[in-house]
Parts: structure tokens; sequence; C-alpha cells
């Protein structure tokens, strides 16, 4: 495990080519996408950057997971007084939505799907599957584990801006409720300085929410930076301490 | 020769690839991708895929010289090798590691040795067209032009 063999497999773009934005910054969606072929790595990674996303492309599940952060072997190790500064960049930006192949070594897409699930920090995070064999069964139980949505290869840009576009709407009503919540509050602070009565829970103008989702959970999936990580594993301290 | 030719002969060799089934609507999916920011897209991917396949067919050479064949691993490397061809729209490429992998599921060496020359036979077919597509792109860069799209529905 040589420690110059840290970043080889993956590539984060961050900057989008200038006259690809047509979004602000906050609206860009990041997505972790993860195929074990270099080939089709490189074609998901363009259909995605095309979209107007911010991608990271990994080769593995077990990449993946270390990338979110999920990683139980590297946090073992961590434990014990491992290096944690090899580890240290491999988590990044926070993760909008997973793109995974489903055939791969080691682990397989489904089970990154089920870690993912299983995981109260990031369960939230929409997970699609590709997958070259068109099986029902197959289709079936991935959906039955809270996939997303499960594209049949060979990925076509019509697949991706589908996908990116619900997306978007998601991520945005979810910024929405946020920003109406705020509001909310923001008002009632005003009224109660004011000395008014209670503000009953009058809607803001530009909220059109149809979904009955508990307040908690959307807060999660809101991309507002401020809200405070409920990831608290040892990674993150440790990375923390070693920045300084 | 002009410009305005080698564009045509560009379009009328594109077309031709499609009619004898070397490439299908994924390679098109692939041009779409291709643009000022990416100019060398569809290059980029399919010499990754060239360098792939050759390392795949030599670890299927070596599978399938074994006293005992491990038809699993060949099956996982004609997988593999199905998958990338199809993302580039190789399409006889692709065709013949389906019927590969039909051999292996029986396991029946004799015809995974035969489909292994036939995948062979197309990758290095589809190699050659290729060669010759970009060929073609590059005259037609080098003389100041602009390489014509190929719509659908030819």
């Amino acid at each position: 495990m040589a420690r110059n063999g840290g970043v080889a497999w993956m590539r984060t773009t961050e900057k989008i080519d200038g006259y690809d934005l047509s979004t602000s910054d906050t609206e860009e969606v990041h997505v972790l996408a993860v195929d074990d072929s270099l080939v089709d790595r490189k074609v998901i990674e363009r259909l995605l950057r095309i979209s107007s996303c911010k991608v990271t492309a990994v080769d593995s599940g077990r990449r993946a997971l270390q990338y979110l952060g999920l990683d139980e072997e590297i946090q073992k190790k961590e434990t014990n007084g491992f290096d944690p500064f090899f580890y240290c960049d491999f988590q990044g930006l926070k993760v909008d939505l997973i793109i995974t192949d489903y055939c791969m070594p080691g682990m397989t897409g489904y089970e990154l799907l089920k870690k993912v699930k299983e995981s109260s920090a990031f369960r939230e995070i929409p997970v699609v599957i590709m997958s070259s064999e068109n099986v029902i069964a197959r289709i079936d139980r991935c959906l039955e584990e809270g996939a997303e949505d499960f594209i049949v290869k060979p990925v076509k840009l019509s697949d991706v801006k589908r996908i990116i576009d619900y997306t978007t709407t998601e991520l945005r009503e979810g910024e929405l409720r946020e920003g109406a919540r705020a509001k909310r509050r923001g008002i009632n602070k005003r009224k109660q300085r004011e000395g008014d009565d209670d503000l009953s829970s009058s809607p803001p103008s530009t909220l059109s929410s149809s979904t009955s989702s508990s307040p908690s959970s959307s807060i999660q999936s809101a991309t507002a930076p401020s809200s405070p990580s409920t990831l608290d594993s040892p990674t993150r301290r440790l990375k923390m301490t070693s920045s300084e | 020769m002009e410009l305005v030719q080698i564009q045509r002969s560009l379009v009328d060799y594109t077309k031709s690839l499609f009619m004898e089934g070397f490439l299908d609507a994924q390679f098109l999916q692939l041009q779409q991708l291709q643009d000022d920011s990416n100019p060398d897209f569809v290059f980029e991917v399919v010499s990754l895929f060239f360098e792939d396949s050759e390392k795949l067919l030599n670890e299927l050479i070596i599978a399938l010289d074994q006293p005992n064949v491990d038809f699993k691993k060949i099956d996982s490397h004609v997988h593999q090798l199905k998958g990338s061809s199809s993302s580039i729209g190789a399409q006889r490429v692709k065709n013949a590691c389906i019927a590969f992998r039909n051999y292996c599921d029986v396991q029946n060496i004799e015809g995974c040795l035969t489909c292994l020359q036939q995948v062979k036979q197309e990758c290095y077919l589809v190699k050659n067209k290729f060669e010759t597509l970009f060929r073609l792109e590059q005259q037609i860069m080098a003389s100041g032009g602009s390489v014509p799209t190929i719509e659908l529905g030819f």
C-alpha cells in the first residue's frame, strides 16, 4: 500500500469549464461515480460533467466508502494509531448523488448501495445503479434496497440528464424548505421583539412543496453548508487535527 | 484533395461502418460528448478501450491455455470486454463477446477458443477502422476545416 499511490485512482473535478456553468455554485450536483472499468469511468465522468455536475470518479465500492468516510477498515486502523494523513485527502466534498456499476470485483454496486442505505449519515443520498444486464430480479432487488433508479448500460446522455434533473429538483426543494423554515424563524424572532402575538405559520410565497417528509430528514439532505455534520467518526476528528 | 472531398469521405466512411455493423448508436453518443473543450474525447476513449482490450485478450489467451480452465475467470474477462466495447459502440466486438460467454456458460473449451479468435479478429478490424477514421479527421483539422457530424436516420 504505497503512500504515493494514494490519489492515482481518484480524480475530483471541482472546476467546471467556464462556459458550462448555467447554474450557480450552490446548485451544482456533486456526483460520486463508481465503476471498475476505466473506459466506463471516463465516459460517465464526461456525461456528468457535460450535464454540469461536479464529479468524483472512483474504481471500487471500497474507494467510494473511503471517500464518504464510511470505510470501517480505515476507521479501525486509525483508532489503532495508523497514520491518518494518507487518508485525510480522500474525504472531500459533500456528495449529492452516487452512481455505481453493479458488477464490480470485491464489493458489488448492490453491496455499496446497502452500506450507504444502512448509514445514518448517508442514507439520504440517492443511489443509482448501472448494469449491462437487464435482469428484472436484479433491478427489483436494487429498488427494494432503496436505489433511486436503475440504468441499463451503455449509459446515454438522456439517462444522465434525467437523473440529474430530478436530483436537482429534490435538492432545490430541500433548500426551499430549509429557506422557508429559516424565514419563519426569522419572522418569528422579529415579531417577538416587536411584542406581537405568536405568528401562526404563514406559508412563504415560494414554497410549493408536496412532500410529507419530516423536517429533520430534509435538513440532512439539503445542501446548506452551515448545517452541522452528524458524522462524528474518528476519521473526521483526525482529519481536523492533522490539518493544523 | 479538397477539404470538402475529405469531409464527404469521412461522412461516407462513418456511414459504412454503421452499415457494416462495426459501430452502433452508442458511438454517436460518444461523439456528442466531444466539443471544443474536449476535442479529443472520442480518440481518448477509443484508445483506452484498445489498451484495455489488449490486456484482457492476453489474459484470456493465458487462461484458456491452463490445464484446468477457470471458466468463471474467463467469463469475468469477457464480461469486461463486452462492457467496454458496448460503451464505445463497437458492436461486432460486443456481439463476439456475447457468443464467447455462451460457450463459457456450457464450459465448451473448443467453442471458447474459436470465440477468442473471433473477438481478437473483431478488435483488430475495428481498430483499423478507427485508425482510418481518425486519420481522415486529422486531415480535415489540418486543412482548417471542422469535422462534420453524422445524423441518425440515414
